[in-house]
């Protein structure tokens, strides 16, 4: 098997608040390999933005990675000291924001922003870092980009921004990106373009990428794997095709059923019932349980992560299996 | 679409639309002139004590003096030439405004700054210095430091500048406080640049429109602050009359009919007061994408 580029274990961040512990990560696992694309999805406050922060080490106070390991290339990332974590960030991992208004300086043009990106980790001459930078802004299929480097970002649509913002995320060609929702706010045309782009450059740049998005099937058309996540923990992973075709976890099958594609037109939209429990005070045993129809006694303990055929699910009824079968 | 136009070439255009500011900015650049060029323009230097003759004072405009040439505005108390006085007077209050804007705006930018860069202790301590200080009327400030420095024109603008600075203090830190929270500078922050060039490149720059607004309505409270400790006799010395001061001197006459004294620098003062916020205003307007139209 070939070396996963990012390796996360375990990984465990929780809010130390005064109203108590919000466990909003916990116990997170999941491989990638190079030029791999991971979808990360679930519903608001569900731990997929904060799984990414972690990842970069970017969590505030009073938030915290209690424990877990996040192996980028064999290097650990976690007990990096602060320093060493910057080198990294924008170098060999990189992040791009989900508003692509707050994500660029209004007041510098764009050829400013990006040297400003590259020196911050190699010194580049003027003439270089234009060269680099306009080649990346062609990459991310912005016309004319030499041009376009002495414009500044009002000048610029906001899908426009966002290949800027993805531009700036490639220039030092990181091994990791990690897209909190960069597509959420464009409009759906622009959207595809971006996402098949994104699809193409994790191709040619052999760089792994994680897209966290509420969205399933924007992340279906884009993501080769898909991590669904629940209340900070991730209820079902496995290959794209695999899990919309036949889910497991009664929480995807209820993500996919919900779907405004999967309906008749004309009949009501398939909802899940009720709403995501509070990680402040998350009941034992099964946090779906209580929305769940497929619950039983069984479910007041918690399941472990049932891992079959390069998949893997939490759940003692799985969808479309015996109930015997998932011990 | 993009436009091919510079931004400050935009920002122009835009200014010229507003035909009384244009009119307020001109009456603006004609006074910085008068006062730049005062001693070619006027026909007497009053700073001169050896060139006044007590047998001019208090004559009213018209009036042709010893000198030999027409008093346009009158003569003073200790018989100047009242437009000459104006014109030097006009230079002193610009000057001090200036000097006294710019100053505050530096240090009042940098202590904004700096509290919400840095944040905690730092921040609380500054920014509650900069509240206490507020609570304060500014003229009183001004009065008990300009008493206690002395007379001066150093004295003066340090007296400005402590009554002011807190003005711009606090535009700094609000706009450098939502600039900080925006992702472009997390983001930058995250990675090995420098937190001064953090600061430099990216918050100072975003922090300039607020400030510049203030700058131009603190410039003219700063020339009537003057101009009000000119009035009460702290200002500069009794031998080179401010505006404020050519006022106070004319003020015992105002009764007696020889308004001219007391009225053609208040005339002027407010001349340029109100150019200057009107001007200021139109800035504020075009900065302020709500109030665009």
């Amino acid at each position: 098997m070939i070396e996963p580029v990012l390796s996360v274990k375990n990984l465990t961040t929780h809010f130390f608040t005064r109203a108590g512990i919000v466990k909003a990560v916990d116990g997170v696992s999941f491989d990638l390999a190079k030029g791999e694309i991971m979808g990360l999805v679930g519903e608001s406050g569900s731990g997929k933005t904060v799984t990414g922060f972690s990842l970069l080490g970017l969590v505030d106070a009073p938030g915290r990675i209690v424990e877990g390991s996040v192996k980028l290339n064999g290097t650990e990332l976690t007990t990096l000291s602060d320093t060493e974590l910057r080198s990294r960030r924008g170098r060999e991992i990189s992040m791009i924001f989900q508003d692509p208004i707050s994500t660029l300086n209004p007041m510098l043009t764009i050829g400013q922003q990006m040297k400003l990106a590259i020196d911050a980790h190699e010194p580049l001459s003027a003439r270089a870092a234009e060269t680099r930078a306009s080649e990346l802004l062609t990459q991310v299929g912005i016309p004319s980009a030499k041009a376009r480097l002495r414009a500044y970002p009002h000048e610029f649509s906001g899908g426009m921004r966002q290949r800027v913002a993805i531009a700036i995320a490639l220039l030092h060609r990181p091994a990791l990106i990690v897209a909190d929702e960069p597509t959420t706010a464009l409009d759906v045309s622009i959207q595809a373009q971006i996402l098949f782009q994104m699809r193409d450059l994790a191709h040619e740049t052999g760089t792994a990428m994680i897209w966290i998005s509420h969205d399933l099937a924007v992340v279906s058309s884009l993501a080769s794997k898909l991590a669904v996540m629940y209340a900070g923990r991730i209820v079902e992973q496995g290959k794209t095709a695999t899990l919309l075709r036949d889910p497991r976890h009664p929480y995807t099958a209820g993500l996919i059923a919900s779907l405004p594609a999967t309906a008749k037109p004309g009949t009501p939209l398939t909802q899940i019932p009720g709403t995501t429990p509070s990680l402040l005070s998350l009941p034992p045993g099964c946090p779906f349980a209580q929305r769940c129809d497929r619950a039983t006694d069984r479910c007041e303990t918690e399941p472990e992560m049932t891992l079959r055929d390069s998949r893997g699910w939490r759940c003692f009824h799985p969808v479309g299996q015996p109930a015997e079968a998932s011990v | 679409m993009s436009d091919a136009r510079t931004p400050l070439s935009r920002f122009w255009a835009e200014f010229k639309e507003n035909k009384i500011a244009l009119v307020a900015l001109v009456v603006v650049v004609v006074m910085i002139l008068l006062a730049l060029f005062a001693s070619i323009i006027s026909p007497q230097n009053p700073y001169d004590l050896a060139k006044l003759s007590l047998m001019d004072s208090r004559r009213p405009p018209g009036f042709v003096g010893s000198g030999g040439y027409t008093h346009l505005m009158g003569t003073d108390p200790q018989g100047r030439d009242l437009l000459s006085a104006i014109f030097y007077g006009l230079r002193i209050s610009i000057q001090i405004g200036l000097a006294a804007g710019f100053v505050s705006l530096t240090i009042g930018t940098a202590l904004g700054i700096t509290a919400a860069y840095v944040g905690g202790r730092v921040e609380a301590l500054i920014m509650r210095l900069v509240d206490l200080q507020l609570s304060f009327p500014a003229i009183l400030l001004a009065l008990v430091i300009v008493a206690l420095l002395g007379q001066g024109k150093a004295q003066l603008i340090s007296a400005l500048v402590a009554a002011q600075y807190a003005y711009f203090a606090r535009t700094a830190y609000g706009a450098a406080k939502a600039e900080r929270g925006k992702d472009y500078i997390e983001a930058a922050l995250a990675t090995p640049l420098s937190g001064s060039l953090v600061v430099i490149r990216h918050i100072l720059p975003n922090c300039m429109p607020p400030l510049i607004v203030v700058a131009t309505v603190q410039i003219a409270n700063s020339i009537s602050l003057e101009a009000t400790l000119s009035f009460l006799g702290l200002g500069l010395p009794v031998t080179e009359p401010s505006l404020g001061m050519l006022i106070s001197n004319g003020f015992p006459y105002m009764m007696s009919g020889r308004y001219w004294i007391s009225v053609y620098p208040g005339v002027a003062l407010i001349i340029l007061i109100v150019a200057i916020n009107v001007v200021g205003d139109q800035v504020r307007d075009q900065f302020n994408p709500r109030l665009r139209k």
